[in-house]
């Protein structure tokens, strides 16, 4: 199955070299580009070690570790409840959406099981993270790609958003709001009329990204055909969410999985695409916006009566035990690997973050290349720092 | 989503619960341990949650290719645990006072295990979303295994980080070099006989400032 | 008159004031197009409001900009010593050729500089010193993006030289002439079919040579989406990267005074430059000119000016950046073809009619 992967890329490559190369006689020794890991398209202090002839990539090597804070040390020495304010900060854009997983599985292991207005006011607050992290993304790519007038657009939209998450749970960033059990308070009054008015605008703000951006050829031209990612790649990599979907891959951890939360209760449908180059990956998530935007317009109309938290001990220690609990986050599969000895706080946590996988196929996907490309493929794979590091 | 059950024992050889069964992960597991016969030293399902396997260590690689020829192809996580409990505890001792003596008698998890590092891997069938947890158990005086990045590609960095957080080798990676720590790092920070440096070099405020836990106003003149 | 004027001033007084003149043409529309545009009109597309503090409606800011750019360090890379002194020349020959290509401008019957013959061919030529100084930053800044900025802006300046320079040759054929201020003249004292009423603006006549004209600029001032020399986002700025202080500072007075005098240029090519239709006041030639359009042909091409920035503004406002290759394909199969076809029907419709 490499193979076939293998001749693809080498196909790409060998169009590409055709436009560039006037004669071989012209080649000349190679040069190190150093991107990073102080750049603007690395968006954080990500490297990428490039082997260029001219412009072309001809070894690129990517190299994270700038940002490294030591999650999983780190969570050997705290309590369970302790956890989610470091988890917060994996993928800071999303951060709401890192601390479900962590706290679903020490659930699991507890035993315990949220209410349901518990589970659907968290879904709320995933799905509206979800939309704060890839409308910003929708923003940024246009400026990765020289357009400077859609990231204050999704600023502007995405300030929204936050303005809902803060009235929820009081943080804009780390809400730190999840709890072993439930969630630690009620929604506030008025939220119901005010999310459904922000989802209409963001549902505009969809609608203005596809004109400004996506339809313009312009845009086309630089990102269709560009990184394209055969399926079993992805797969082999482990690719997950958006890069995995676009790839033609029909599987979303929030359809497919069994979690207790609010997804399966309400209508909305998984995006793939079967080109999986930059365009299709850009494209399905904005197609996701739109999905969450539905999802959250949905669950509100829903919100069931009763308490957001369950009868949990006010000591949280959980049983011996493993679990292993992945979301579809804003990035891909985000999933907490938990080992517990019945302790109050984890044994070890092996936190599987979706950049790391989805930024460990740069190697593969950069080879053969341009240089403005580099900045293309890498914003379509979409990730952040602290998603990578950890 | 019936996770208010009793927890399953930690391994399938003493299952003697009427535990509620899970028809869909144990035919699959069922198949998963037929197609690598003697390669498997022990395996559970958790009914509605999770599947595990143990591997001998001298069958890891071809455990991947079974798997991944059996659909699992989807490559999740590789990581490793290491067993031990940190004689360092949670890193609360007051560092003025001698250190305190814990009892470092490893205690397995799920599936077992006969030494302190364990290397987990993850993969999973994409639709079905049935994953499979593999363990293996890594010998202590020389902490080497196969490679799976000829067989997962997405293995390579997993391997990597894994490397230089626990110390384990891994025959046939491309390329062990460190991702995150400078090359002339010494120790494994991951192992638990890594002391966490910040926790030692400055007393942890936890230990000045203890709040009195809730329900429990005995305890409230021991900080001071 | 106003000739008669100019000529009673010593050969001194008569540079100084061309000096002063010329300054003024280069950094008026600069300041203009900066405040207008790149604070307010980019502010407003990104639904903010832009600079609003210094003065009233924040129009000085660019002061402040300025100000506040002169202040800082003139900091030379310790890998470009050893070209210390080239590296400090660059932006300066930068800014020269946009001074350079403003002398040709005529701003009114008598307002000008010089009255080239081949003034447009002189503007085209001139026009390309500024790669000089483009590839002399990217090579003496000693650093790989901006070499490749550099190398980047030669190879796409080049390129679009020539579309442009075909462009230019449709209106030379119709207008007959290469001389800018009988290319305004032409231009308003022709007519469309018998009907002289907006005289003859090649823009109409001419329409596939502006929009051939227009991209070629928008190109040569490396404005998105042609800004692969700059590329904040790839190359960081590219050969602007290491400059700083006033050596960044005339590097953005050079690209926007740049802008303003290629409109300017193109509204003397298409849009009739500082004239009116000469029949709205009766005149005939040039001699019979009110004098008054000394003072109100500058406010004129002045205007079209700003109506030309404006488009090349919002483009780069609004459109994602190419890719090299994707920029030299544009260029070769695009807009060359384009423009020698138009050569060539212009040529048949000459000799036809």
């Amino acid at each position: 199955m490499t193979m076939l992967g293998d001749r693809q890329q080498l196909a790409y490559i060998a169009s590409q070299a055709a436009d560039a190369r006037v004669n071989v006689e012209l080649e000349t020794e190679g040069m190190t580009l150093n991107i990073g890991p102080q750049h603007p398209a690395t968006h954080g202090t990500l490297r990428i070690i490039a082997r260029l002839d001219g412009e072309q990539v001809v070894w690129a090597e990517p190299s994270a570790g700038y940002m490294h804070r030591g999650y999983e040390k780190l969570t050997e020495v705290r309590t369970y409840p302790q956890v989610t304010a470091l988890v917060n900060r994996i993928d800071w854009l999303g951060s709401f959406a890192n601390e479900v997983p962590f706290i679903l599985g020490a659930e699991k292991l507890m035993g315990v099981e949220a209410p349901a207005r518990a589970q659907h006011i968290r879904t709320i607050l995933f799905e509206l993270s979800r939309i704060a992290n890839v409308s910003l993304f929708l923003g940024d790519l246009g400026v990765q790609l020289g357009a400077v007038t859609p990231v204050f657009f999704a600023f502007r939209d995405r300030e929204y958003v936050l303005n809902l998450i803060e009235g929820a749970t009081g943080g804009r960033f780390h809400p730190n709001f999840d709890r072993i059990g439930g969630l630690k308070d009620d929604l506030p009054a008025g939220f119901i009329e005010e999310t459904h008015s922000v989802m209409k605008k963001l549902r505009n703000f969809c609608d203005e990204i596809e004109n400004l951006l996506f339809g313009n050829e312009i845009f086309q031209s630089r990102t269709r055909g560009i990184g394209v990612i055969p399926k079993d790649i992805a797969l082999q990599y482990g690719l997950s969410g958006a890069n995995l979907r676009a790839s033609g891959v029909d599987w979303d951890l929030r359809r497919d999985q069994d979690l207790p939360m609010a997804w399966n209760k309400v209508d909305w449908n998984v995006i793939t695409h079967p080109d999986g180059d930059s365009f299709a990956r850009c494209w399905v998530r904005l197609q996701e916006v739109r999905e969450s935007t539905k999802i959250v317009d949905q669950l509100l109309d829903t919100l069931p009566a009763g308490p957001v938290m369950a009868k949990v001990p006010k000591i949280i220690k959980v049983p011996e035990g493993e679990a292993f609990v992945s979301t579809e986050n804003p990035l891909g599969e985000m999933g907490y690997y938990v080992v517990s000895q019945g302790d109050q706080g984890p044994f070890r946590v092996k936190i599987r973050s979706a950049s790391f996988n989805n930024i460990s196929i740069v190697p593969w996907v950069l080879k053969g290349v341009y240089v403005p490309d580099i900045i293309t493929i890498l914003a379509s794979l979409y990730f952040i720092l602290g998603d990578i590091d950890r | 989503m019936q996770w208010n059950e009793e927890v399953s024992p930690l391994s399938s050889t003493t299952d003697t619960t009427e535990a509620p069964r899970d028809e869909r992960r144990e035919a699959e597991l069922a198949r998963v341990v037929a197609a690598l016969g003697g390669n498997v030293v022990d395996s559970l399902v958790k009914p509605n949650d999770d599947m595990w396997i143990r591997v001998t260590a001298d069958t890891w690689r071809a455990t991947g290719e079974t798997l991944k020829s059996l659909g699992y192809t989807y490559f999740c996580f590789l990581s490793a645990i290491d067993w031990m409990p940190s004689p360092f505890g949670k890193g609360e001792d007051d560092p003025t006072a001698p250190p305190v003596e814990r009892d470092t008698t490893i205690k397995h998890g799920y599936t077992g295990g006969d030494t302190r590092f364990q290397v987990l891997a993850r993969v999973t069938q994409p639709f079905t979303s049935l994953g499979i947890n593999i363990k293996v158990d890594v010998d202590d005086a020389a902490p080497v295994i196969d490679s799976w990045s000829g067989v997962y590609a997405g293995a390579n960095w997993h391997e990597r980080e894994t490397h230089e957080m626990f110390g384990i080798g891994f025959n046939g990676h491309p390329d062990l070099r460190n991702m995150y720590l400078p090359t002339d790092f010494e120790g494994y920070p991951l192992r638990k006989d890594f002391p966490l440096l910040a926790r030692i070099v400055k007393p942890w405020p936890g230990i000045v400032d203890v709040e009195p836990l809730p329900g429990d106003d005995s305890e409230e003149g021991e900080a001071s | 008159m106003f000739a008669a004027l100019l000529s009673s001033i010593p050969y001194w007084g008569q540079s100084l004031l061309r000096v002063l003149g010329g300054l003024v043409a280069v950094l008026l529309p600069a300041g203009t197009v900066v405040y207008l545009f790149l604070f307010k009109m980019m502010s407003f597309m990104q639904s903010r409001l832009g600079p609003m503090e210094a003065g009233p409606y924040g129009s000085m800011q660019l002061f402040a900009e300025v100000g506040k750019w002169l202040q800082k360090e003139d900091i030379v890379p310790d890998a470009a010593r050893p070209e210390a002194r080239i590296f400090k020349l660059a932006p300066l020959i930068v800014l020269a050729s946009t001074f350079l290509l403003v002398v040709v401008v005529p701003f009114g019957p008598d307002a000008l500089f010089t009255n080239f013959e081949t003034g447009i061919f002189y503007a085209l030529a001139v026009s390309s010193v500024s790669v000089l100084g483009i590839l002399i930053a990217g090579w003496s800044s000693a650093n790989k993006y901006s070499l490749l900025g550099g190398l980047r802006a030669a190879g796409q300046l080049i390129a679009y030289e020539l579309p442009m320079v075909l462009a230019v040759v449709g209106v030379v054929i119709q207008a007959g002439t290469m001389n800018l201020q009988q290319i305004v003249v032409a231009q308003n004292t022709g007519s469309i079919f018998g009907f002289d009423g907006i005289g003859n603006p090649y823009v109409i006549t001419q329409f596939v040579a502006f929009i051939v004209f227009m991209i070629a600029v928008q190109a040569e001032l490396t404005q998105t989406p042609f800004d692969m020399p700059i590329a904040e986002s790839e190359l960081v700025s590219g050969y602007m990267t290491e400059y700083s202080g006033f050596r960044f500072l005339i590097f953005f007075i050079g690209e926007f005074a740049t802008a303003g005098v290629f409109a300017m240029i193109a509204s003397v090519l298409f849009l009739g430059g500082w004239g009116v239709p000469f029949s709205w006041f009766g005149w005939t030639t040039i001699d019979s000119i009110d004098n008054w359009m000394n003072v109100g042909g500058p406010l004129i091409l002045f205007t079209k000016m700003l109506v030309l920035v404006f488009f090349i503004m919002w483009i780069r406002f609004s459109f994602p950046r190419f890719r090299e290759d994707q920029l030299q394909r544009f260029a070769w199969k695009g807009l060359i073809p384009i423009a020698l076809a138009n050569i060539m029907l212009t040529a048949v419709l000459k000799v036809a009619f």
